[in-house]
């Protein structure tokens, strides 16, 4: 019997609202992974074919700030979705991505998807539509972080 | 309104610039009680008078505590201040955290930086009756993992009394391993069901506003929404105008507001 991950993709609230056939175009795209806590998921600069779902874990997108040495800018949890350059040209990473903690993942072959989105239009729309919701959250939440809310005022 | 003397049993420093002063009347028959989110003027003869919440648990009456931080003249003057030394306290003053709305409901309470402090007293409300609450969850945020205020007590409360506790900061270096981002962040996610949920806010305002948007936007009822205002307080009962909120004032109306109350209000910078 060949256990596809359909099921699992399907019951992710990312993917709420997708048509069946959209599910299983997405599923065949889709493999597990698991990630050990300290493991690098990958660098700056490195070709960003994938994207992940984060079942369970944490995973701290970072970068190297000169005489601060190695900065986590955000985390990304259970439930979440990490990575977005895998829709943009040149496709490579903004940032390095370190599990925290054992992390089980969702990985999604980005070129795999592109080529089905191209190939479907309402699947492509469908993608860029959740992908659009998730850029623009942490867009806003970036900017809260920018306010020092919690600073002095005055 | 004359200050009763107190007398200080502890200065706790929490973090570099909060503080936490640990009091008992010096008449021992004084009569005091409040309810959670209530404030207290704190005077510093000579110097002069400032709100602060009350941070301690209803139960450990006669004593009191106030956290505060540091940021003027008498706040700054209150830090020196030792064990034995004596301040002025009024009150208590203001609305309550309406934490018996929350009966049979899932509560969710999201404390960014000091807000965490007035929030205490609720949260130690709720697990003296934790039988009558469905799930609690505190979602606290604060600048950086050093800003965490009362860690002891988030360790204790998160294996004793089935909390469901998440701390995010704002920065950390690479040696913590905790979450990183604003507290919102963690709301869309935090196991709670939201027709079914009652909810305590408390932090900058900037902080509650986007909150409550995304309480909201998860489906959490307006009404049960619940924030503490803050403003400049002179008098504390309602005469100097000092705290107007629009129509309220935050020292007799508030500081606990419901949230449809005042939300035609919230983020106004006018007012």
């Amino acid at each position: 019997m060949i256990h596809t991950l359909e099921p699992i993709v399907r019951e992710q609230p990312f993917f709420h609202g997708l048509e069946d056939r959209h599910i299983d175009l997405i599923a065949g795209c889709a493999r597990n992974v698991r990630f050990d806590a300290g493991s690098i998921l990958f660098h700056e600069g490195d070709p960003a074919d994938h994207f992940y779902l984060i079942r369970e874990g944490l995973v701290a997108v970072q970068t190297v700030v000169p005489h601060n040495g190695l900065t986590t800018l955000q985390t990304v949890g259970g439930g979440e979705v990490l990575g977005w350059s895998w829709l943009l040209s040149p496709h490579r990473w903004h940032f390095d991505a370190r599990a925290q903690q054992p992390t089980r993942a969702i990985a999604f072959d980005g070129k795999c998807l592109r080529a089905k989105c191209d190939d479907d239009h309402d699947l492509g729309y469908a993608i860029y539509t959740r992908f659009t919701r998730i850029v623009a959250a942490r867009l806003e939440a970036t900017r809260l972080q920018l306010l020092d809310m919690y600073g002095k005022r005055g | 309104m004359l200050p009763a003397p107190y007398s200080i049993q502890r200065v706790r420093q929490e973090t570099d610039d909060t503080f936490t002063l640990e009091l008992l009347p010096e008449d021992s028959g004084r009569e005091f009680s409040f309810a959670p989110g209530q404030f207290n003027m704190l005077y510093v003869f000579g110097v002069g008078e400032v709100p602060i919440s009350i941070s301690s648990a209803p139960g450990d009456l006669p004593l009191i505590k106030h956290t505060t931080r540091e940021v003027g003249t008498v706040t700054r003057a209150m830090h020196q201040l030792k064990r034995g030394d004596v301040v002025g306290i009024r009150g208590p003053f203001g609305s309550c955290w309406p934490v018996q709305n929350a009966i049979g409901r899932d509560v969710v309470i999201v404390a960014g930086g000091i807000g965490l402090a007035p929030l205490r007293p609720a949260l130690y409300r709720l697990m003296a009756d934790r039988e009558k609450f469905r799930k609690i969850v505190l979602l606290y945020g604060t600048r950086t993992p050093e800003d965490i205020l009362y860690r002891r007590e988030l360790e204790q409360w998160r294996g004793k009394f089935d909390l469901e506790i998440q701390v995010t900061v704002d920065r950390a270096a690479s040696n913590w391993r905790g979450n990183v981002g604003v507290v919102t962040t963690m709301i869309p996610r935090a196991p709670f069901d939201p027709s079914n949920t009652f909810a305590m806010v408390c932090g900058p305002e900037v902080m509650m506003r986007f909150t409550v948007m995304e309480l909201l936007n998860r489906g959490v009822a307006g009404d049960r929404i619940f924030l503490s205002a803050e403003r400049n307080m002179k008098c504390g009962i309602g005469f100097c105008g000092h705290c107007q909120y629009g129509p309220t004032f935050v020292c007799k109306d508030g500081p606990v507001f419901s949230h449809n109350r005042i939300a035609a209000i919230l983020g106004k910078s006018e007012i």
